[in-house]
Parts: C-alpha cells; structure tokens; sequence
C-alpha cells in the first residue's frame, strides 16, 4: 500500500496533468469563439462588402465616414489576420487582460468581477435548497417506497423536470409580485452591503431555478437508494443484526456518493450564469452579461466570459474528480 | 443421525410469494432438525427454496411480500413471530450468516476491519477499541496475514479467499449458536474452496456450533456435512446420514444428482444429466414434483404427493417406490457403472 505522502505526490501530478488539459481546452473554446464570431455565415464579426467589420462599423457612430472606421478598426485589432488577433488575444489572456469591452471601454476583468457576486449569489443560494430538498425527499420516498408521500413527492418531480424555467420564472414573478405581492422584483442588493435586500431579492429565483435541480435529485437519489437496497451488502448489513438506522447509513453511503458529482458538476455550470433566471428576474449576473454582450457583438465580453464559464467547469470536474477518490477507495488517480 | 442439543427445528415451514403471475411456493412444507456439533448439508439446484429457508429463518426474507407459515424453533423460540427487534438481536449473535459472493457482501465503501466492528458494536456495548482489538484476533483466527495491516485494507484489496474469511470472521464475531453459510464456495477458486470448507469444519469443531451449509454441490456436501437434505421445487425429497446418502440413496433425484457429478476414481463413461429442467415453482407438477423427470415414474406419482418417510435408520425419502425396488435399482446402476467402469 502506498503512504500518505506517496499519494500526495500523485494527487499533485494527477492535478498538473488536468491542469495541462484545461489549458489546451480552454485554447479550443476560445478559438471556437473566434471561429463563430468571424467566420461562420452571417457572424456578428464577418467582415462586409467593402472588407470593413460590422463592429467597427457600429462602434464609428452614425454614417462613418470610411477613415472613422478604419480608424477603429485599427485601434480595436480588427485589421490584423483573425490568426494574428487571436495569438494576441491569448498572449494578453496569459498575462491577465482580458481586453476592453466595445460598450463600456471598461476592463472585461472589472465588468467581469463586478457582475460575478450575483451569480455565485444565485447559484450557491439555490443550490443549497435543490441539494436539501432532492436529497431529503429522495431518501424519504425511497425508504417509504409506494407511500402517499413516496407518490406524491415523486408527482412534483416529474412537474419540476418537466416545467421550463423561464415559464416557472415568469409565472412566479406574476404570482408572487403581481398578485400576492409578497416578493418585490427590484434592484439586486449585495450580501455585504445590505444582507437582508440580498434574501428579498433573490428568494424567489432561488426557489425557481432550484425547483429543476430538485426534482431532478430526488429522482436520482430515490433511484440510487433503491438500486443500493437490493444490494448483497446492504443483506449482510442486516444479517450482522445492524439496527435499522446502521443500515441507511451503510445505504446512503453508497447512495449518496454520485450526488457529489453531480453536484458539482451542476454547481460549475450555473457559476458561468444562469442566463434564464438572470434575465427572468433582472439580475446583474454573469448570464444576464453573457447575453448583452452578445446582443451587442461585444467581443471581448464574449470572450471573458466564455473563459470564465469554462474554467468553472473544469475547474468543478476536477474537485469533483479529487472528492470522488476521497470517497470512493477503489478510484485512482491515472 | 448426529447426536447433542437441536440447535433450530423447522417445521413445517412455507414460504410463499404472492406475485403477479401467481404463487410462488418457494418452501413449501419442509421439516428438519440440526444439531449442535453438526454440520446439516442441503443439496438442491437452484430454485429448489435452499436460500429462502435459511434468510426465512433469519428474517431476511421481504416479510412484506412473502406469506409465511410453518415454525422455525431456534432455542425454543419460534423465529417467525418475533417482532424486528427481538429478531435482530438473534440475527449475527446467536445465528449468523455467510453468503455466497463475499465481494459483493461487503461494503466496498468501508473498511473491512471496520465492517467486523461494526458487528460487534451493534450487539455488545464495549468500546471501539476493544471491537477493534477483536476484529484483529479474528482476523488473525479465520487465517487472514498480517491482520493487524489487513484491518484497514478495502474489500477490493483482498483476494477472494480473503473475503470469504472475512466475512466468516464477521459471522462468529459472537460466538455464535448456528452459521448458516450459504453456497459459501461457490464464488471462490476450487484450490480456496477446500480452505474454506476446511476452515468452516475446524470452527465447527472448534466452538462446537451447529452449520447449516447450503450448497448444489454434492461433493462439499461429501466433504463435510454429517446429514444431507435433498430439496426440489421447495419440499425435501430426501435426507439422511451422508454415509447412508452417498452408499444407499433412496430417491431417482439423488441419484440422478450422483451420476451428474464427476468422479476421478470411478471411470464412468459420461456424464449423465438429469433430463428436463426444474419446475415453475408457480405450477409445480401434480403428484410428485420430479415425476415428468423420473425415469421410473408410474401409476400414482402424477396424482398423489408421496410423504417424506423413514424408510429403516432414520434415512427418509419422498417416493412412491418400494424400498425394495429402490434397493434393486441402485445396485443394477452400481454394478453397471462398476462393469462400465473396468
């Protein structure tokens, strides 16, 4: 068996080595968004009869003469080879600067971090109420198999997987507003400067986009507790005279273990922005960033963004990946 | 039959599934008796209601789906009618366990040290420590090297053979009355197996327990078991001492069982099969359950059940044949084989 400090030393090069990975990918992404944004039939950057860029064009004022957008053509890049903006675009990247967005003139890092407590406000709120309420009533309609609270909880999982979000969002900013009037749709308020404005406002998209999630983790938590129930290990449990409660908890175990992946998986999604209830609920998210910018053919934006949403994705598969071989004594790192 | 104290009686027990495509009698009116000190083979294929009986008497089997009746008299009490907790705490301390696939029997999330602790710890209320201290003789007991290492290692990380004595250990963790050890060789290597056997005799003898061992495999059953029940389709067939079994059996099944198994010393020709396949324990024939499968069926087996009866010497089968006629019959198949064989 290897020491403690022997397995250190492989997580370390297990990490290096998925770090490597990310980085490759992550130069994929981005020149995948370049190739969407540039060269695909009717993209935003194409350049039109003249040879002249859309985005420049737009950005010149009203009707530009040619030497304005050339003029901003310049100052932008957009006149070098698409090869030559993007080798640019990556060496920036490297060393932190992400460009400046064609709206603002701001720094993407700055609008970047500015827009990023909302979306993690969102998706760490909601993701607490998704992961206590599917796991709980998973785990209940699983050991009170075929009981009215069994049938009935499994009848709200199916209306919340099946019920689209932006319909549930609307429907809830209508109710709750409009009709009963108990929740105000207002200015997002941040937790540090006014933390009981940041639960007024943001309870309700909690509650909407954790309703999709929930349901989908009873589903797979009853699932998961029914199949592990079956198991010979789960009959020797109760053949060594454990007591009811001993042998849940050797269920759960087993159970409960691929909710972590799922977990965070569904957690490094929903950090890049949750574009629907963002735009729903009208908060200043990175999801509601990611759809102005590209409303508007903001390039660098785009860009920020897209790298942000990728690295939290990889970013979650890999602590995903180190917690699974925590939890699961038979996965190795390779 | 073996002497000393009756450990568990079952009589007359049934076991039935109600399901959607009928009533599966899984048991359906079996009696025996094991003693202390003895180790009660049962020999069946597979359906043939070995498994249900003994989880049955452990009250594993879904109470919620299966209709029980019959008694099991484990101690004087009858197992069937306690209630969850009075059943537990018989379950693992005075009755315990052992199953077929110990890979897939143990936790493969838990420690296997801790797994064995944990059998203590829910019946004794000692320390974690001293469970610990416990496990580890155990361990050391039931063969397992280097016990103390062992403690901590994962189910992945032991041999076949090391599972199975791990999960032997957890069985005696509290000394108990009667193991119940089903198929326990099954799974194993045939090299492991003899260990096994060897080692479930050595506690056996050790502890003087009772051992039910479940198995299809008439030559485990020739190793160790001092008394044979034969099963089929859920009802006993035959039982006996295994000398009695093995050099007079009584019933066409026995011996349809006994030409399917290989022999090196005895150069039989082929094997022979039993034609046919089990029944549907949902329709399970009229008469005798092995009769479409009997070569020597006749007049009344079709019709009429015959009774599990003791035909001289405590030696039981279920059969409408004369004793006479079975006796004819073997020898001619003996000294046939015999002239075959030379």
């Amino acid at each position: 068996m290897r020491g403690p400090r022997g397995r250190g030393k492989t997580v370390l090069q297990y990490i290096i080595r998925r770090m490597l990975w990310a980085a490759g990918m992550l130069i994929l992404v981005l020149a995948a968004v370049f190739v969407i944004f540039f060269l695909l039939p009717g993209a935003a950057g194409k350049a039109g009869e003249g040879g002249a860029s859309p985005v420049a064009i737009s950005m010149a004022g009203k009707n530009p003469r040619p030497e304005i957008v050339a003029n901003v053509e310049k100052r932008l890049g957009l006149d070098q080879p698409l090869h030559i903006q993007f080798g640019r675009y990556l060496g920036n990247a490297l060393q932190g600067d992400l460009g400046y967005s064609y709206q603002s003139n701001e720094s993407v890092t700055t609008v970047i971090f500015r827009r990023l407590p909302p979306t993690i406000s969102l998706a760490l709120g909601a993701s607490v109420i998704w992961l206590v309420l599917g796991v709980s009533s998973g785990v209940i309609s699983a050991l009170y198999r075929r009981s009215l609270t069994d049938r009935v909880s499994m009848f709200l999982a199916l209306a919340g997987v099946s019920l689209p979000t932006f319909w549930l969002g609307l429907m809830a900013v209508f109710y709750f507003d409009s009709a009963l009037g108990i929740y105000e749709t207002g200015e997002y308020e941040a937790f540090t400067s006014d933390p009981i404005g940041w639960v007024r406002t943001l309870w309700l998209p909690w509650l909407v986009l954790a309703i999709t999630y929930a349901a989908l983790y009873t589903r797979m938590v009853r699932g998961n507790m029914l199949e592990v129930e079956g198991e010979d290990y789960i009959r020797t449990a109760r053949a060594k005279g454990l007591r009811q409660r001993s042998v849940i908890r050797h269920q759960l175990r087993s159970a409960l273990t691929p909710v972590v992946t799922m977990y965070g998986l569904d957690l490094g999604l929903l950090l890049g922005g949750a574009i629907i209830t963002e735009t729903v609920f009208n908060i200043p998210g990175i999801g509601s960033l990611t759809v102005d910018a590209i409303q508007t053919s903001n390039l660098p934006v785009i860009l920020g963004t897209t790298i942000l949403a990728s690295a939290f994705v990889i970013f979650a598969n890999l602590l995903v990946d180190i917690a699974y071989a925590a939890l699961d004594p038979r996965v190795k790192y390779s | 039959m073996a002497q000393g104290e009756v450990l568990l009686e079952v009589k007359d027990l049934k076991v039935h599934f109600p399901t959607g495509d009928g009533l599966v009698k899984a048991v359906d009116g079996l009696s025996f008796k094991v003693h202390r000190g003895e180790t009660f083979g049962i020999v069946g294929e597979s359906g043939s209601g070995k498994s249900v009986t003994c989880l049955t008497a452990l009250g594993l089997t879904n109470l919620e789906r299966a209709e029980v009746s019959g008694e099991v008299l484990f101690h004087g009490n009858n197992l069937i009618t306690l209630n969850k907790e009075q059943m537990r705490s018989v379950r693992g301390k005075e009755l315990a366990m052992i199953f077929q696939d110990p890979f897939a029997c143990l936790h493969p999330l838990y420690k296997v040290g801790d797994q064995i602790a944990e059998a203590i710890l829910c019946h004794d209320s000692c320390s974690k420590k001293e469970a610990q201290g416990r496990v580890i003789e155990l361990l050391g007991e039931v063969g397992i090297p280097k016990p103390k290492e062992r403690y901590a290692g994962y189910p992945h990380e032991y041999s076949g053979g090391m599972r199975q004595r791990a999960m032997i250990a957890m069985a005696l963790v509290h000394n108990p009355h009667l193991l119940i050890a089903d198929e326990p060789t099954t799974a194993l290597d045939v090299t492991v197996q003899a260990q096994i056997l060897e080692l479930i005799d050595r506690i056996k003898n050790e502890f003087n327990i009772g051992v039910i061992l479940i198995t299809h495999d008439l030559g485990v059953v020739a190793d160790v078991a001092q008394t044979v029940m034969v099963m089929y389709a859920g009802r006993a067939v035959e039982m006996g001492s295994r000398d009695e079994l093995f050099s007079r059996p009584l019933h066409p099944y026995a011996w349809g069982l006994l030409d399917s198994i290989p022999h090196i010393d005895q150069r039989r020709q082929k094997l022979v099969p039993i034609e046919g396949a089990p029944p549907s324990l949902i329709n399970v024939p009229k008469g005798c359950a092995f009769h479409p499968r009997c070569p020597h069926q006749f007049e009344p087996c079709n019709k009429e059940r015959p009774a599990l009866e003791d035909r001289g010497g405590g030696h039981l089968d279920a059969c409408h044949l004369s004793i006479e006629d079975k006796r004819r019959m073997w020898e001619d198949r003996e000294a046939r084989a015999a002239k075959a064989g030379v």
